[in-house]
């Protein structure tokens, strides 16, 4: 909303009545004087208002003088400018993997290669599947949203969702279809939807101009340029993510009701695994314990009631307390946690290089100094035996809390 | 223990190339299928490859305890699926087994899909265990990123794709490498277009991403320059330990890591 300018006369009279006791609050800064050369000095900074689109401006029409800086009071958000496409001439159609239900950097790429896609005359369609948490489809750069919901859809249903997106292929004949290919749901999505239509996709590609796509092939050792087809299976990074437009997000419906048949695969749920058994590089929670780890025996029994799976510095595993498998860093597994907890590591280049794609890194140390807790999300100074023995009781609690609760 | 015995399963083999050397070799993947199929089938699984029966590669595959191998005679630029479609829709397979993605060519991982498609028949992707089979229902443990395992059923039968997340292949042994049979047949060819309209290339590394800074003014793009990279931590100092349990229990709760 636009903020509309009002003047205050009450604030004006004070601000020229100079034996007012707020008049001192309200008088602005300085804006020139007459230095002690005798040059007329001036503040650039003191004069002008931030107008409506983030730009200063300099009102010379006298309104300013006197109480002067209520117009630079609110600063508006700047809005980016937005798109409308009323009636596009085709439709580039792009289904995220959502994951976590919120677009990924991933699906944020392929957004963007859709907008270059689309150019002036096309609209960009998400496909979006189940609730989701993302608010920023408009500046992601969705043009229009099909938000698909319903028992069919649920969890894992590849079968139902490429009927759902078979429908869409009739409804818009999109001239594209984006879909990434990731191993979080887009590569197999995208695959069946390519065998359902028959349309033989490009996969892994990492370019796409002029008509012409290029992706990886082989085990990786070959690049396939190739006119680019109807289909394309898009990697990370392919473009650059939509910074600079606001897009409409306006919703679209599908015109077909949807008859799916039974479907083949039964999703029976997700199936606990043992952490132990995760390989390192693809677990999701990791404790890992160094030099200041003590009692070992403790350090087991902390992953085990964590459920998260072990690593070790380099000097734990030359010391024997861990198998060399389980060495985290340069010259050992490069980890991909999600949360990375470092049990008395001080964190030597060579053992943070191996967690630079962590996301949160928690420190148990003694040493407030060391560059593992300058690393770290969240650091915790203390003696590593007393912090892992209060952990196990606090989960062990929340673990039976969760019983009682259930029961 | 395991009632598979009766388990009819094909394996799809292909001719990889050595990530360093690329010289060929059998498939990491779908030496993985064979693998499996070996546990659930054991002698009785089905190898099957479409392509060159002279192909020395193959044999890596019979090395690891088979005696013979299907190979469907095509020629270098042929679409194989026609013919592996029609053969094994003529069998009484109950389970085909390939790896996800081949190590030559286009490797576009779109032979298990487009099988499945041809014979309709489900696809369980990125198979990693088949606990059990009873009345034609299968129940099988499909491998999802980071480790995690999610249980299916699906019906008899059914094509799978295997990644790297299925159990490691066994060695190839030399002697019952060299003594297996390759058994060729022939079968109608069928040109692929692609391949005479896209070209190959050796891999460019792919440039890294920039990190672009689209301020307006100067003040902005100072501050985008001189911003830390991490905002840095919370250091809780001076705590018990319980305290920095505590918050550190907060945090694993926030990520929704404790199961
Ligand atoms: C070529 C090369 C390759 C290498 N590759 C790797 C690699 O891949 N991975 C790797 O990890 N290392 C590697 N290193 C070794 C690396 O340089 C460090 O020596 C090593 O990581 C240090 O391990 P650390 O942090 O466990 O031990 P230290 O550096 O000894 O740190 C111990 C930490 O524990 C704290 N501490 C002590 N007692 C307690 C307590 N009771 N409670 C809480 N905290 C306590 C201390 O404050 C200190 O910060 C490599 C080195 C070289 C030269």
């Amino acid at each position: 909303m636009k903020e509309s300018f009002r003047r205050d006369p009450r604030n004006e009279w004070i601000a020229r009545n100079r034996l007012h006791p707020l008049y001192s609050a309200l008088q602005t800064q300085e804006a020139s004087w007459i230095g002690p050369s005798g040059l007329v000095r001036k503040n650039p900074h003191v004069s002008g208002f931030i107008g409506p689109n983030g730009l200063k401006r300099i009102d010379r029409s006298g309104v300013q003088q006197g109480g002067g800086s209520q117009r630079s009071g609110t600063k508006a958000a700047v809005q980016l400018p937005l798109r409308i496409i009323e009636q596009p001439s085709f439709y580039i159609v792009v289904v995220p993997d959502m994951v976590n239900g919120r677009l990924s950097s991933h699906d944020k790429d392929l957004l963007g290669l859709a907008n270059t896609l689309a150019g002036d005359e096309g609209a960009v369609v998400a496909v979006v599947f189940q609730a989701h948490k993302e608010g920023g489809f408009d500046t992601a750069g969705v043009d229009r949203l099909l938000h698909l919901q319903g028992e069919a859809f649920a969890d894992y249903s590849p079968e139902q969702r490429v009927t759902a997106l078979c429908a869409l292929d009739t409804q818009l004949n999109p001239a594209h279809w984006l879909v990434p290919d990731s191993r979080t749901g887009g590569g197999e999505l995208g695959r069946r939807l390519a065998a359902k239509l028959g349309e033989r996709p490009a996969t892994r590609v990492w370019q796409v101009a002029d008509g012409q796509c290029i992706g990886r092939a082989g085990a990786g050792q070959q690049d396939m340029a190739r006119t680019a087809p109807r289909l394309i299976l898009a990697a990370a990074e392919c473009a650059d993510p939509v910074s600079d437009t606001r897009h409409e997000v306006r919703a679209i419906e599908l015109n077909e009701t949807l008859f799916h048949r039974v479907g083949r695969l039964d999703n029976l749920g997700a199936v606990a695994v043992d952490p132990a058994l995760t390989p390192m590089a693809e677990a999701e929670f990791i404790l890992s314990g160094g030099n200041g780890v003590k009692d070992w025996e403790l350090f087991h029994q902390a992953a085990e009631t964590l459920g998260a799976t072990e690593g070790a510095s380099r000097v734990a595993v030359d010391d024997g307390f861990m198998p060399r498998a389980r060495q985290v860093g340069a010259t050992g597994t490069w980890v991909t946690a999600q949360v990375y907890l470092a049990v008395g590591i001080s964190g030597a280049v060579q053992h943070l290089q191996g967690i630079a794609t962590c996301d949160k890194v928690v420190a148990i140390n003694q040493d407030p100094a060391c560059d593992m807790v300058k690393r770290a999300d969240l650091a915790v100074i203390g003696d590593s035996a007393a912090i892992l023995q209060a952990l196990i009781e606090r989960v062990r609690e929340h673990r039976q809390g969760g019983m009682h609760d259930a029961a | 223990m395991m009632p598979h015995e009766l388990l009819k399963v094909v394996a799809l083999v292909s001719v990889g190339a050595h990530p360093v050397t690329g010289r060929p070799r059998r498939a990491e993947q779908d030496a993985r299928a064979v693998e499996l199929g070996l546990c659930l089938a054991g002698k009785h699984l089905h190898l099957l490859h479409a392509g060159d029966a002279e192909s020395e590669a193959l044999r890596g595959y019979l090395g690891m305890g088979l005696a013979e191998m299907t190979v469907l005679q095509q020629p270098l630029h042929a679409d194989i699926l026609p013919a592996l479609g029609s053969y094994l829709g003529a069998t009484d397979a109950q389970l085909v087994l390939t790896g996800s993605q081949a190590e030559i060519g286009e490797g576009s991982g779109m032979l298990p899909y487009l099988l499945a498609e041809q014979l309709d028949w489900p696809l369980v992707v990125g198979l990693a265990e088949v606990e059990s089979v009873k009345g034609g229902v299968a129940q099988v443990l499909q491998a999802l990123p980071r480790g995690q395992r999610r249980r299916l059923q699906v019906r008899l039968p059914f094509v799978a794709s295997v990644d790297s997340a299925a159990p490691k292949a066994r060695q190839s042994a030399f002697g019952p490498a060299q003594r297996g049979q390759l058994q060729s047949q022939k079968v109608a060819v069928v040109e692929d277009m692609l391949l005479s309209e896209a070209s190959m290339q050796t891999a460019r590394p792919r440039p890294k991403r920039l990190k672009v800074i689209k301020a307006k003014t100067g003040a902005e793009r100072m501050r985008a320059a001189t911003a830390k990279a991490s905002a840095g931590g919370k250091v809780l100092t001076d705590i018990t330990p319980e305290q920095g349990a505590e918050a550190i229990f907060a945090l694993l709760k926030e990520e929704k890591v404790l199961r």
